[in-house]
C-alpha cells in the first residue's frame, strides 16, 4: 500500500493542487482570489492530462527525426512519448486564457458599479438596490 | 524523466499555489501566480511535453499576468482575505 502511494506521488500532488484551487474558488471572498483559484484548478487538470502521456525508460520527445524525405522513416511508437494529450491540452491553455480575460472584464464592470470586489459587500449592495426599487 | 527534479518542481508548484491564494495584497498574489505558471512550464518541459511548455511560457505566464495586473490597476489592490 505504501509502495503504491509513493510510486504514484505525482498524482497525489495533482489532487492536492486541484483541491487548493477548488478551496480558493469556494471559500475566498475576493473575486480576484476566486479567479486565481480557477486558474490553479485549470492548470492542475492540464498537468494531470500531460502526465498521462509520460512513459518511463528511454523515450524520445515526439519530434520525428528525418522527416520530409530525408533519412529513413524507421521509428517505433513505443520509443516516443504519447503526443495526443499534449495536443489536446494546447487548446485547453488557450481556452483558459480566454476565460480569464472575459472574467477580468466582467470584474472591472462589477467594480465600476459597486466600488468593491468583496462578494459579501456586493450581495448586500444588490439587496439594498432591489429593496430601493420595490 | 528524473524523479528528484520532478518532485522538487511539484513541491515548488504547491508552495506557489498556497502562497498565491493566501497573500492579502492582490498584486503580489498575481505575480506569485505568474511564478506558479512558470514552474508548471518547467515541469512540463521536464516531462517531455515541450510544445505545451512553450505555449504555457508564451501565453499563460506573460499574457495572463499582464491581464491580471491591468485589471488590478483598474480596480483595487487590497483584499480582505
Amino acid at each position: 500500500m505504501l509502495d503504491f502511494i509513493i510510486a504514484k506521488y505525482n498524482f497525489w500532488i495533482y489532487v492536492v493542487l486541484m483541491m487548493i484551487g477548488l478551496f480558493a474558488m469556494l471559500a475566498k471572498r475576493n473575486l480576484v482570489k476566486k479567479l486565481i483559484g480557477m486558474n490553479i484548478f485549470q492548470t492542475a487538470i492540464i498537468l494531470y492530462y500531460v502526465s498521462i502521456g509520460v512513459k518511463k525508460g528511454k523515450v524520445h520527445v515526439p519530434i520525428l527525426v528525418g522527416a520530409h524525405g530525408h533519412g529513413e522513416h524507421l521509428f517505433k511508437a513505443a520509443d516516443y512519448l504519447n503526443p495526443l494529450p499534449h495536443v489536446l491540452m494546447l487548446t485547453a491553455i488557450v481556452v483558459s486564457i480566454a476565460t480569464t480575460g472575459v472574467a477580468l472584464a466582467v470584474l472591472i464592470l462589477i467594480y465600476r458599479r459597486y466600488n468593491t470586489l468583496n462578494e459579501d459587500e456586493i450581495i448586500e449592495l444588490r439587496q439594498a438596490e432591489q429593496e430601493a426599487e420595490v | 524523466m528524473i524523479w528528484q527534479l520532478d518532485f522538487l518542481l511539484c513541491v515548488l508548484v504547491l508552495i506557489c499555489a498556497i502562497a498565491a491564494i493566501n497573500i492579502k495584497d492582490l498584486l503580489s498574489a498575481v505575480i506569485i501566480l505568474g511564478a506558479f505558471s512558470f514552474f508548471m512550464c518547467l515541469l512540463w518541459a521536464e516531462m517531455g511535453a515541450v510544445d505545451v511548455a512553450f505555449t504555457e511560457a508564451a501565453v499563460a505566464t506573460s499574457v495572463s499576468t499582464i491581464l491580471f495586473v491591468g485589471a488590478i490597476i483598474k480596480t483595487t489592490r487590497r483584499s480582505k482575505d
